[in-house]
């Protein structure tokens, strides 16, 4: 490890590998710091996603997809069922190996990574950021950089020191839990999800499947329905009255901030990717496919800006971003705000007149029409997204 | 010397606020709640920065699996 490269990327995340390998592949000296031993470890994560999202940034490859979703399957609180085909296929990642394998490509590129290493605070150079300070098995230690990258995901507190105010309204945080269970027998091709009251109130509950009849079962809630009954409560009760034989195999918590992006996202001397800069689509709770766009972006426009020699060239991130997918969270943003206060009665609805929709001219079109009809209002926002 | 414990007072909230570390899974969703950044959180070990807490409890209401509790009795500082 040297005591200055040109950036430094805080979180070995999705959305830090994609900045450390774009600033990287322009030339620049990167180093990745992670507080975690393990990259992509801990995985706290549904593991769904676009094959669209992915291979952007990554040639799909089997050993880190768990299975192949081509079905969506919306399951009301009355137990009414609609299954209809994907316009496009998705995955159940393996996340473990597929963090691994975007880490590497970082270091394919030149990026250096150190694991274990916690980034505790600020460097600054006037009101510019200019290194950080972090702990890396027990030593306090330096590193100076032209730039810092705060890929440090849900905690977002690298943006924090650099006066960026990044904490999210409870309401918009989704508090989740997630057990991967064995044992139990859902389509390996079919993604779940169940809304309502008793399943997930302002949010929604997955059984997304990892082949080999495992499957991740999970739920969030937002902080305002946690105040009264939290996540785990909620899920427990589902398992209870789904899958009471099932045998854990692994449990985590999480968080996954459902809101627009935040209102700057770079400052002098850092920006801000992924989760950390609250780029995730506020509607599905998506991070994994947003997050490497923010990353991608912002470490070219971080290894462009060294380049130039032009620091203030490293604001524009802000507006790359918000016309690439930013304003879309907006809309999303809006959408989701309607669909929470949907009542079970409203759901219940929705999926009985979408069961009466013929299997050939099922799709996600037809489903938000149906819901639509149950909620003109909606009908803007969602104009808007597909115009 | 006894060792006698110091307490952590509430300053705007009657009730306390207390993160019991051995439940926590380490998560962060409660860090990303926290207006006051006053939660320090590493690869397995939590705390809160008590010059900072405000006992808002927005991390209460956040945190998935109930290891963020109240306190009537004042929380001992660590
Ligand atoms: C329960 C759950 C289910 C989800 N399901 C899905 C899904 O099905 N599909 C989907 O697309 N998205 C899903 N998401 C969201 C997705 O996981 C995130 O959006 C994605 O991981 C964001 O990537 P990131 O790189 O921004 O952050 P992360 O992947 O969170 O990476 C941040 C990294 O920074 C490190 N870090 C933090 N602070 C420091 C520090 N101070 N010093 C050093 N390192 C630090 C962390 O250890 C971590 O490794 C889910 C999230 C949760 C919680
Ligand atoms: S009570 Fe409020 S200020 Fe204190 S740690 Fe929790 S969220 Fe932060
Ligand atoms: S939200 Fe709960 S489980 Fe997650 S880090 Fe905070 S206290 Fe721990």
């Amino acid at each position: 490890m040297k005591r200055y490269y040109d950036v430094v990327v805080v979180g070995g995340g999705p959305a830090g590998s994609m900045a450390a390998r774009y600033a990287a592949e322009l030339g620049v000296s990167v180093l990745i710091l992670e507080k975690d031993r393990d990259i992509g470890y801990p995985v706290r994560c549904g593991e769904a996603v676009s094959r669209k999202g992915v291979e952007e940034f990554i040639e799909p490859d089997e050993k880190w997809i768990a299975s192949h979703i081509t079905k969506f399957s919306m399951n009301a609180p009355d137990g009414t069922e609609v299954v209809l085909p994907l316009p496009e296929e998705g995955f159940v990642l393996e996340r473990r190996v597929f963090d691994y394998e975007l880490a590497k490509s970082a270091a394919n590129a030149g990026a250096e990574i150190l694991t274990r290493a916690y980034v505790n605070g600020l460097l600054f150079d006037g009101d510019a950021v200019s290194g950080v300070k972090f702990d890396y098995r027990g030593e306090q230690h330096e590193v100076e950089a032209d730039v810092i990258i705060a890929a440090d995901g849900v905690e977002s507190r690298v943006g924090r020191w650099a006066g960026i105010k990044t904490h999210v309204d409870f309401r918009d945080m989704e508090s989740c839990v997630q057990y991967t269970i064995s044992g139990i027998d859902v389509d390996p091709n079919t993604i779940y999800f169940h809304f309502g009251s008793n399943a997930a109130p302002q949010g929604y509950l997955w059984v997304f499947s990892k082949g080999n009849t495992s499957a991740n079962v999970g739920l969030g809630v937002s902080g305002l329905v946690g105040k009264k009954k939290s996540a785990l409560q909620f899920l427990e009760e589902f398992m209870e009255r789904h899958y009471p034989n099932a045998a854990i195999l692994t449990s985590i918590a999480g968080g996954v901030p459902c809101s627009v992006t935040l209102e700057r996202i770079s400052a002098p001397g850092i920006i801000l990717v992924g989760d950390a800069a609250r780029q995730v689509n506020p509607l599905s709770g998506g991070g994994i496919a947003s997050g490497m766009i923010g990353g991608s972006i912002g470490g070219r426009i971080a290894a462009e800006s060294i380049k130039k020699g032009k620091p203030q060239h490293l604001l524009t991130y802000d507006k790359e971003w918000m016309d690439r997918l930013g304003k879309r969270h907006e809309t999303f943003d809006r959408i989701k705000n309607g669909i929470y206060n949907f009542s079970d009665e409203k759901f219940n609805s929705i999926a009985y007149s979408f069961s009466k929709v013929p299997n050939d001219k099922r799709s996600l079109g037809n489903l938000f029409k149906t819901a639509l009809i149950h909620n003109p209002g909606l009908l803007i926002d969602v104009a808007r997204v597909f115009i | 010397m006894t060792n006698t414990p110091e307490y952590r007072m509430a300053k705007t909230a009657k009730l306390m606020i207390d993160i019991l570390p051995d439940k926590c899974d380490f998560c962060g969703c409660c860090v990303g709640v926290c207006p006051e950044d006053a939660i320090e959180l590493k690869e397995a070990e939590i705390f809160i920065i008590d010059e900072r807490c405000t006992n808002c409890s927005k991390c209460v209401w956040s945190c998935p699996i109930e290891v963020i509790k109240f306190n009537k009795e004042g929380v001992v500082k660590r």
